[in-house]
């Protein structure tokens, strides 16, 4: 699980596509791996490098000079769409990035997201235009990001509120996940499973042949 | 009086195990499939955590995303992907779970296997760490992709942490037009509401169009409903789901069938019943659907053109169909008719079912694809491939100059090797067209199984409707 979340100060890594969706993030043939680890360099890889493994000109934001280091993606409206794939949430964690800021989610990787301390902070779209101009004008500006207020700071002292759910903002602060949690209602399952017959046996068939 | 009810809320209701203030609902879930790509690092973290899998019979894997789809009885070429496939064989035999993997007759595509053994019932609450299990939603269950995570938190508790979903009911009216098939259904919704427009909500699909569709038919709609941002997409089940069940393995029989039949009877949307959103869409008016762009969101009527940036209103829309047009290299105005194509697939968990493969062998019978034309044929399934090879439709696809392969996800996603080279056009039957998805620089035009064979006797991209005896060849396909 990932470090309970502090807040953070990181200049941004602006990135204006709308609809990014997990293939760009984390192409398929990144998928093969059986653990977590090492997927930073599979982060935006068709968008980063050419068929010959070097960097694409002009390059991609993460290999300008500068980004190293940077913790927070600013990206276009409904980011992550596409496949379930957790690899993208991984790659993210793992190049440095913990909180995003877009207008919107895919569902799937929002809840990807949550569960590797990586914060998908939701602008409205006049906030999101906003924050583009500020880095236009200023591309190392700094944004504070605060998880126990909800507020992102700006460098001209003025605050961005934003929602999230309770329960996974007490999740992120304390480090701890969902799993725990779950593992805690074992008398609360084990009740409605006994009230509740299961409707498969998958190791048994009903007692059919199956139909063509 | 009770309330009226919608289906997603009876199947939410029946589900909940417990909900603390302020939390989401500790979800039961009926049926969990797994696969060899997502699910390493979850069984990787039970085994941290010295637990194991709470309920492995109601839990079924197999080995289809990575998988090779030539002659199985050769080696893998790719390491990595005989590791990982290795792996689930191991996961599966220390966790017991039953496994179909590659030699089994029951291996195939995890959304259509499903289905095909009859475990994917209506009521049901199904997950997998893969997005389009929205597929099962076809036979009215809450059913939808997971995260890796998730699918650990499955295995374990079998439970999900869950938010109640957002309705929106998608209604079908009319009837769809010889030529005109479910997979044309699905991309003209997304080309309308876009692939942002379901976010947060679940798609029930209604209507008089969804009620004249088969089973198979169905399943491609619901399959790309999180093509349209719907993370589950659903159908209530009626006489068509019943009787495709009635008689596979794990479907009930005997007196627990009748007793089974009743409940899934009472689980269609109260007359009266609200939904958050809707939308209605007129069957009569679509036209064969094909995507230009990089998202599923791209698409138009066969018979239009390829859209200008020009004309979008919003920079970002600009921007995006600005950058789409270049990946494609297209032509803003350009007729999508006629487009060069090089590769024809037909295959996976949208359309890669016994029906689609009728209706592409109906077009391709008698006839010779296109010089310089690469068509594949990928059965959803290994039982799929069975009951093509029972119908000849092998051999109608070999004497078209087709590549008949083993079962498995292959060009969809492109994991296994099977894959456009850089540049490369494909009509394909599959679900995505994300840049890169079907090889780095490749460029997809969905379409359905009968625009993709006509398309591969062309050599372009073709409407199916000028095919000769439409009427007829629409009507193949079945159950």
């Amino acid at each position: 699980m990932a470090e309970p979340f502090t807040v953070f100060r990181s200049r941004v890594l602006p990135l204006p596509a709308e609809n990014v969706d997990t293939d760009q993030i984390v192409p398929a043939r990144y998928l093969k791996v059986t653990d977590k680890a090492g997927l930073a360099d599979a982060l935006f890889r068709d968008w980063r490098y050419d068929e010959d493994g070097s960097l694409k000109e002009p390059r991609f934001v993460l290999d300008q000079p500068g980004m190293t280091g940077r913790r927070i993606l600013l990206v276009g409206d409904n980011f992550g769409a596409g496949s379930s794939r957790e690899h993208a949430a991984w790659a993210l964690a793992s190049w440095g990035v913990r909180a995003i800021l877009s207008t919107s989610y895919a569902d799937i990787f929002r809840s990807n997201s949550l569960k590797n301390g990586v914060l998908p902070i939701v602008v409205d779209p006049t906030t999101h235009a906003r924050l583009f101009e500020l880095l236009a004008r200023d591309p190392d500006a700094e944004l504070t990001v605060d998880l126990s207020e909800q507020g992102v700071l700006l460098p001209d002292g003025t605050t961005i509120d934003f929602d999230i759910d309770p329960f996974a903002k007490r999740m992120i602060l304390a480090g701890t996940d969902e799993l725990g949690y779950l593992l805690a209602k074992d008398a609360e399952i084990s009740a409605w499973e006994a009230a509740h017959p299961p409707r498969i046996n998958a190791l048994t068939p009903a007692g059919q042949p199956t139909a063509g | 009086m009770s309330k009226p009810r919608t289906i997603v809320d009876k199947i939410w209701t029946d589900h909940v195990v417990s909900q603390d203030p302020g939390a989401p609902a500790v979800l039961a879930i009926d049926l969990h499939l797994v696969h060899e790509v997502t699910s390493p690092q979850a069984f990787s973290g039970l085994r941290a955590r010295g637990i194991g899998v709470r309920r492995p019979t109601q839990t079924v894997a197999t080995a289809d995303h990575s998988i090779p789809t030539t002659d199985r009885s050769l080696p893998f070429l790719d390491q990595m992907a005989a590791a990982q496939v290795r792996q689930l064989e191991v996961n599966c035999a220390e966790f017991g779970i039953p496994l179909h993997g590659i030699g089994d007759p029951s291996q195939g595509i995890v959304h259509v296997i499903g289905p095909q053994l009859g475990l994917t019932q209506p009521g049901m609450t199904i997950v997998c760490g893969d997005s389009h299990t929205s597929t099962h939603g076809a036979f009215g269950a809450l059913a939808f992709g997971i995260g890796t995570s998730e699918v650990e938190m499955v295995l374990a508790t079998q439970t999900l942490l869950q938010r109640d979903p957002k309705t929106y009911e998608v209604r079908v009216d009319g009837r769809l037009t010889p030529g005109v098939s479910a997979k044309d259904v699905i991309l003209a919704l997304i080309a309308r509401i876009g692939v942002g427009g379901g976010t947060g909500h679940v798609f029930e699909y209604t209507g008089e169009a969804i009620r004249g569709l088969t089973m198979e038919q169905r399943m491609t709609i619901c399959n790309m409903s999180i093509e349209g941002g719907a993370r589950a997409g659903l159908i209530a089940p009626d006489d068509t789901t019943f009787e495709y069940l009635h008689g596979r393995a794990h479907a009930p029989h005997g007196a627990s069938w009748d007793a089974a039949v009743e409940g899934w009877r009472r689980l269609p949307t109260d007359a009266g019943a609200t939904y958050d959103k809707s939308i209605t869409i007129d069957a009569d008016a679509l036209e064969p659907m094909v995507t230009y762009g990089t998202n599923p969101g791209m698409g138009i009527p066969i018979s239009g053109r390829v859209p200008s940036p020009r004309d979008q209103a919003d920079p970002g829309q600009r921007r995006a169909l600005e950058h789409a047009l270049e990946y494609m290299d297209l032509r803003p105005g350009q007729p999508i008719l006629g487009q060069k194509v090089d590769v024809v697939f037909v295959g996976s968990c949208t359309n890669g079912r016994i029906s689609d493969l009728r209706l592409a062998a109906s077009v391709l019978k008698d006839r010779h694809i296109a010089d310089g034309v690469r068509l594949m044929v990928v059965p959803g399934s290994d039982e799929v491939k069975r009951e093509a090879e029972r119908e000849g439709l092998d051999q109608v696809f070999k004497a078209a100059g087709a590549d008949w392969r083993e079962a498995g996800c292959s060009m969809c996603i492109a994991m296994n090797g099977d894959q456009l080279r850089p540049g490369q056009y494909a009509v394909s039957t599959s679900n995505r067209n994300f840049e890169g998805r079907q090889g780095k620089g490749g460029r997809t035009f969905l379409a359905s199984p009968l625009t993709a064979a006509a398309s591969a006797l062309a050599g372009v991209v073709a409407d199916p409707r000028r095919l000769p005896g439409i009427e007829t060849l629409a009507a193949v396909g079945g159950r």
